[in-house]
């Protein structure tokens, strides 16, 4: 047969299956799914930064109408162990105990001290008020720099002081090369605190059966094997009788890959009261209780020589991250992906950084799209930006003389990350051409002359994709690199597939479809996909760190190859033909010398089903077939990208314009360009967020000061540039799909093409900004430090 | 107990009569009450946009508004204005251009962009972009939302009864 019959769909630009549902409004979130007997949780939460818990008065709330049960943070303690986020790898890593709630102690201002629950949300919130709490308030630490300041109070006074954890690299002699170096540029980066803001708030539905012993929880959660391992191990129930079902999720970022107390607490008390509870945050909650991100100081430094080749850097970070160790997922990723990813780009031997964690009297920092990649490639970006400017040589073509050369690799970088097959030159070859950089450089120039303030920023980045079982492994996590999924022929000749990943929007899901349908011969409409249930599918991570394509998509290929022998093999039976002569194509099975049709994938299934009784005695019929993937010693699949910003800035009310913006991004094979266009598309919006809007602002006594959309600003469409996006394809050579992820990309590299084209829109008024988001104010305080 | 109010709102081209608390909002009756759970809530502070919903042809922010409050008028929602086609052109192009990932801000902007294009007036992109900013989307960026009304516009401004 021709190879031409055979439909290509990998790599073909395909609108999501998923959408025609959430289209029409038929989507399936956790606040739209009801169980009978079904309570409604509400938390009261510490309206305090620090404080004792005296005494609790529950008399008011329980004769409030429709309260069923009343909970403190002890009664639950006696039925759920508490959470302890250490990385048992990282030397020195400590956190204290985290009970669910909080038992005699608050730690930070949302922390939940009692559960109310009653027959709707709207009773338990009325009870919920009704609550007395005798607070002491105690000092609240809040900075990173008061926390590790000497004779500082520990956040915890069992671990003696607030280090979290620590951690330096010093490679090849970094002073030497600062000594020697022609050229020394520094900056201080402040990087505040925001969080992921998911449109639909966390939530889940516990429901314990106690006939069963069995605990299902309907989640929106990226990774509900990760959870069925964390409600198992805290409330003593054993793995087995733990499902996890995500249904639709409206958003996760990484935010909801995070382990929560006060959702372990929902688990519990499910299980104390025998019956289905919900619990959904509203927006106050999620903006106090949904784990933060950043909150980092950064001082770095770069050595260039007098012909532009950089030598040496410097970075070192300092965060506040919270007041407990992230479970599983750790507080020192930031810090330690900042420090191991900065500088990777560019090709120089000596370096020195370091990364100091410390606890403080605020919300814990989790994952969060991206972790510590984007302050590595806006710290490294600024400083080239900086660096060229010095020695009068254009950005573009410094990048160009200092990027690491595709003959440099395979290569591991000072701040050891594992480079393969990254493209730095070829991405930004692309993006110069994309963008017409020659004639924007003119328009800037001849702008300034008459008054007007334009910026352009490139910023090169590495993302570490899919990350393997060296990350995880050794620091005793649970948590599972490997990705799967189970193949089914229907009867029908119709395919469905059941999988380990979970798919919040990215359009995971279609793409596995596409991989499956073209490999077994099939269209894309003939698969049908199923994700996000720990009952049902292979055991698997889910949705983080850009994993979905690059290895659910491995184990997805390597599964439909093996289904379509297996299929193959059962039409050689039925035609008396070896299978090595036959090919499925389009839901029909052919000669491949003649492509001649020798039955249709309908009639063979049949056969395979229910008519067994006409093929040979010996005959093995398997119509399901269940593989997956992970790469065990591979740490991570290493993707790349180059981004650039122009925008307009106004030196009279710091106000800043964006007025284009491009990507180009190589994350290997792209399976379907369409969905993988929009992940930046929206990875690059949220990047802007941070760089321009959005923070956390506390009051001195650590109470949250802008827990509304209204206060905590973030983009919306109006103040939005158009986004071009462009592809460079290095297939990741570790796997038979060549996929890596692509999730974070547009995120890291929009943060750092902000960060220089916003300085570089400052240049010519002798200012520089360090402190972020450049808010108006922070803009016009930059512009006044340039002239004193 | 919570004071109730007797309400008869037709809803989706039905009518419907409920004894509601009176601090029902509008969003809570129709997902609460109707099960028309295609409206969300997002911040219940009229500033995300996911809540939105027509109260006699006008949008309005499903959190913002009583249940009280829509006695005596028409509300329509996501289900009953896709099941009456009224979205079908701004569905398409919203789908073949990915203008929604997650979807829990897709109803909000199906009946933000729905209200857009009832001027039946030219927009450029600007426009378009100011006209949708009161509907918040974490996940797309918004180039594709704007660009799949774009489209519909323009294809409707160049129907010939458009002249």
């Amino acid at each position: 047969m021709n190879e031409a019959d055979r439909e290509t769909l990998i790599g073909k630009r395909m609108p999501r299956k998923e959408l025609q549902r959430l289209l029409r409004g038929r989507g399936r979130y956790i606040a739209d799914i009801r169980l009978p007997r079904m309570l409604h949780l509400a938390f009261v939460r510490s309206p305090h930064a620090h404080a004792g818990i005296r005494a609790v008065d529950l008399g008011a709330a329980r004769g409030s109408p429709g309260v069923e049960r009343i909970f403190t943070g002890a009664e639950v303690a006696q039925i759920c162990r508490p959470l302890h986020g250490v990385a048992r790898h990282r030397r020195g890593h400590k956190s204290a105990l985290q009970p669910a709630m909080a038992v005699d102690r608050a730690v930070w201002q949302g922390q939940p001290v009692v559960a109310v629950l009653a027959q709707s949300r709207a009773e338990a919130e009325d009870a919920a008020e009704l609550v007395k709490i005798e607070w002491e308030e105690l000092p609240a630490i809040l900075d990173a720099e008061a926390a590790l300041a000497r004779g500082a109070a520990p956040v915890h006074p069992e671990l003696g002081d607030n280090l979290a954890f620590e951690h330096a690299i010093v490679e090849n002699a970094p002073d030497r090369a600062f000594a020697e170096a022609a050229v020394v540029v520094e900056h201080e980066f402040i990087i505040e605190r925001q969080t992921a803001l998911s449109l639909e708030p966390r939530g889940l539905i516990a429901d314990y059966d106690p006939g069963g012993e069995t605990l299902t929880v309907y989640h929106s959660h990226q990774s509900p094997f990760q959870m069925q391992d964390v409600f198992s191990a805290h409330l003593g129930i054993p793995e087995h009788k733990v499902r996890v079902i995500a249904p639709d999720i409206g958003g996760g970022f990484g935010m909801k890959l995070n382990v929560y107390g006060e959702e372990l607490a929902v688990a519990a008390i499910s299980k104390l009261v025998g019956r289905p509870v919900k619990f959904l945050a509203d927006r106050l909650e999620s903006f106090l209780s949904d784990a933060h991100a950043r909150d980092h100081k950064i001082k770095a430094r770069m050595a260039v020589s007098a012909e532009g080749r950089i030598t040496a850097m410097e970075v070192d970070d300092l965060a506040a991250v919270g007041a407990y160790g992230m479970p599983l997922r750790f507080n020192v990723a930031e810090g330690m992906m900042a420090i191991t990813m900065a500088g990777a780009v560019y090709d120089f031997a000596s370096y020195r950084a370091r990364t100091r964690n410390a606890y403080v009297n605020k919300n814990l920092i989790g994952m969060y799209r991206g972790v510590g990649i984007p302050l590595a490639c806006l710290v490294t970006e600024v400083l080239a930006d900086f660096a060229a400017d010095k020695l009068g040589i254009d950005p573009v073509a410094f990048r160009k003389q200092n990027y690491r050369k595709k003959e440099s690799l395979p290569c591991t970088t000072p701040g050891g990350s594992r480079l393969t097959s990254v493209s730095f030159e070829a991405c930004l070859d692309k993006l110069v051409l994309g963008m017409d950089y020659e004639k924007l450089r003119r328009e800037q120039r001849d702008l300034r002359g008459r008054g007007v303030y334009r910026g352009l920023g490139i910023a090169a980045f590495i993302e570490a994709t899919a990350y393997g079982p060296p990350y995880y492994g050794p620091s005793e996590a649970r948590i599972s690199v490997q990705d799967g999924c189970t193949i089914r022929l229907e009867p029908s000749g119709l395919v469905r597939c059941v999988t380990s990943i979970t798919d919040q929007g990215q359009g995971t899901l279609t793409g596995l479809a596409q991989i499956i349908a073209e490999t077994i011969g099939v269209g894309v409409d003939d698969v049908e996909m199923l994700g996000g249930d720990s009952a049902i599918s292979t055991y698997g991570g889910g949705a983080w760190a850009s994993r979905g394509m690059a290895v659910g998509g491995e184990a997805a290929l390597k599964a439909a190859r093996a289904l379509r022998r297996n299929i193959l093999g059962l039409a050689g039976a039925i035609a008396q033909t070896p299978p090595d002569d036959l090919e499925i194509a389009r839901g029909q099975i052919v000669n491949k010398l003649t492509a001649a049709p020798v039955i249709s994938l309908a009639d063979a299934s049949k056969i395979g089903y229910f008519r067994q009784d006409t093929l040979p005695a010996d005959f093995d019929v398997q119509m399901s077939v269940t593989m997956s993937h992970v790469d065990n010693h591979r740490h991570y699949y290493m993707a790349n990208g180059v981004q650039a910003s122009y925008l307009e800035l106004d030196p009279d009310t710091g106000f800043i314009r964006l007025l284009e913006h491009w990507a180009v991004d190589d994350c290997g094979r792209v399976i379907n360009p369409l969905l993988v266009d929009e992940q930046i598309r929206g990875g690059v919006v949220q990047g802007i967020g941070a760089v321009l809007f959005e923070e956390f602002i506390y009051s001195d006594r650590g109470s949250l000061l802008n827990g509304t959309m209204a206060d905590y600003i973030a983009p919306t469409a109006g103040d939005m540039p158009d986004i071009h996006v462009a592809h460079v394809e290095t297939p990741e050579t570790a796997t038979l799909l060549g996929a890596k992820g692509v999730g974070e990309a547009g995120l890291i590299g929009a943060m750092g093409a902000l960060w220089v084209a916003v300085n570089d829109a400052l240049k010519p008024l002798g200012a520089r900004i360090s402190h972020q988001p450049f808010t108006p104010e922070r803009i016009l305080e930059a512009i006044a430090a340039g002239r004193g | 107990m919570q004071p109730t109010i007797e309400v008869e709102i037709t809803v989706n081209g039905v009518a419907v009569k409920r004894t509601i608390p009176a601090r029902q909002h509008l969003v809570d009756f129709l997902r609460d009450e109707l099960e028309l759970t295609g409206t969300h809530l997002g911040c219940e502070q009229g500033v995300c946009g996911a809540c939105t919903v027509l109260l006699d042809g006008q949008v309005v922010r499903g959190c913002l508004v009583l249940g009280a409050q829509a006695h005596g008028k028409t509300v329509e929602t996501v289900e009953g204005l896709s099941d009456r086609g009224a979205l079908r052109e701004l569905q398409a192009e919203f789908a073949r251009r990915n203008a929604a990932q997650c979807g829990y801000c897709t109803p909000g902007m199906l009946l933000t962009a729905q209200e857009l294009l009832a001027r039946n007036e030219p927009m450029t992109r600007d426009q378009i972009r100011q006209f949708m900013s009161g509907n918040f989307c974490r996940c797309t960026g918004y180039h594709a939302i704007i660009a799949a009304i774009a489209q519909v516009l323009a294809d409707r401004l160049a129907q010939p009864a458009n002249g």
